[in-house]
């Protein structure tokens, strides 16, 4: 039978670091799929993961156990997600104006026919991440948590540390900027 | 006509954000994890597990800091002690004092 979490972090913290293997093997598919919702690049996204389980090793002393090591430790993907976000915030995504034909073929495709299934095409999720990747780091993370992965605003105040205040202010501001954001679309060229 | 073409293009950019963010719903990214990811973390946490020079010499710092406040609270109470039986010697104060004021003492007596 498999070590549980409460085993594996007691023999991690009596010194036996191997034991720490256990909880990566374990969780690494969950760190994956969430650094992969803020980064592009494989090489970016096994950077955060990776630093995530480091930080988690460092602090694994101040886990209290009152919830889930998995809480504890997507709390902590998660803000690593978030300075991610924020020191690359310079070198973001090519502008909304530098739309591909592919991208133009979509929107042509969406404003036609509103209705038809065109989710499923690689021309939506390129736009998708174009659109993501142009917000700020702070309004990307309100409306991934809250919008795509529909969590609750009391969630993602546990997740980020922010104040549940905060949180509805800057998902007020995120769908604001995301909405100036597709203004800046040529939507009229569809009409 | 100008009002019609403004309504359609709020339909559509509100559609088109709805549609932007159920697209990015229906795209879950994958958990796929690289091969032998966890070995590559677990050796960089072993190299990180060597000995922490900082964390030493400050764990070193702040056991230290015990016997130096007892040493200096041994000392205090010494001087304050001493001064009190033998009340001709001069106070802790007058002592600072003339210390301090020293260099400036030797100033007054030189020509300049």
């Amino acid at each position: 039978m498999d070590p549980t979490d409460t085993e594996l972090i007691a023999a991690v913290l009596n010194g036996d670091a191997a034991s720490f293997e256990g909880l990566i093997r374990k969780y690494q598919p969950k760190v994956f799929a969430t650094a992969r919702r803020y980064a592009r690049r494989e090489s970016e996204v096994e950077d955060i993961v990776q630093e995530v389980f480091i930080k988690a090793f460092q602090k694994l002393a101040s886990y209290r156990r009152e919830a889930p090591f998995e809480h504890w430790l997507m709390r902590m993907a998660v803000r690593t997600c978030y300075d991610y976000l924020r020191a690359h915030q310079r070198n973001r995504e090519t502008p909304m104006s530098e739309m591909t034909v592919q991208d133009s073929d979509w929107l042509e495709q969406f404003v036609a026919a509103p209705g038809r299934d065109v989710q499923a095409a690689d021309a939506a999720r390129l736009i998708i991440e174009k659109v993501l990747g142009r917000l700020s780091p702070a309004a990307r993370l309100v409306i991934t948590l809250l919008e795509i992965e529909d969590r609750s605003v009391k969630e993602i105040a546990a997740l980020t540390g922010w104040s549940v205040s905060l949180v509805k202010v800057r998902a007020f501001r995120a769908r604001a900027e995301m909405r100036r954001l597709l203004e800046r679309l040529d939507v009229e060229k569809y009409l | 006509m100008r009002n019609r073409l403004k309504k359609s293009e709020a339909f559509v950019k509100t559609g088109l954000q709805n549609t932007i963010i159920a697209a990015a719903k229906k795209a879950a990214p994958s958990d796929r994890v690289p091969f032998a990811f966890e070995k590559r973390v677990m050796a960089r946490i072993r190299g990180l597990s060597g000995v922490d020079v900082w964390a030493v010499w400050s764990r070193l710092l702040w056991r230290a800091a015990g016997p130096c406040v007892a040493i200096m609270l041994a000392v205090s109470l010494w001087a304050a002690f001493s001064n009190h039986q033998n009340p001709a010697l001069n106070t802790l104060s007058e002592d600072l004092e003339s210390s301090v004021l020293a260099p400036f003492a030797s100033l007054r007596d030189s020509p300049w």
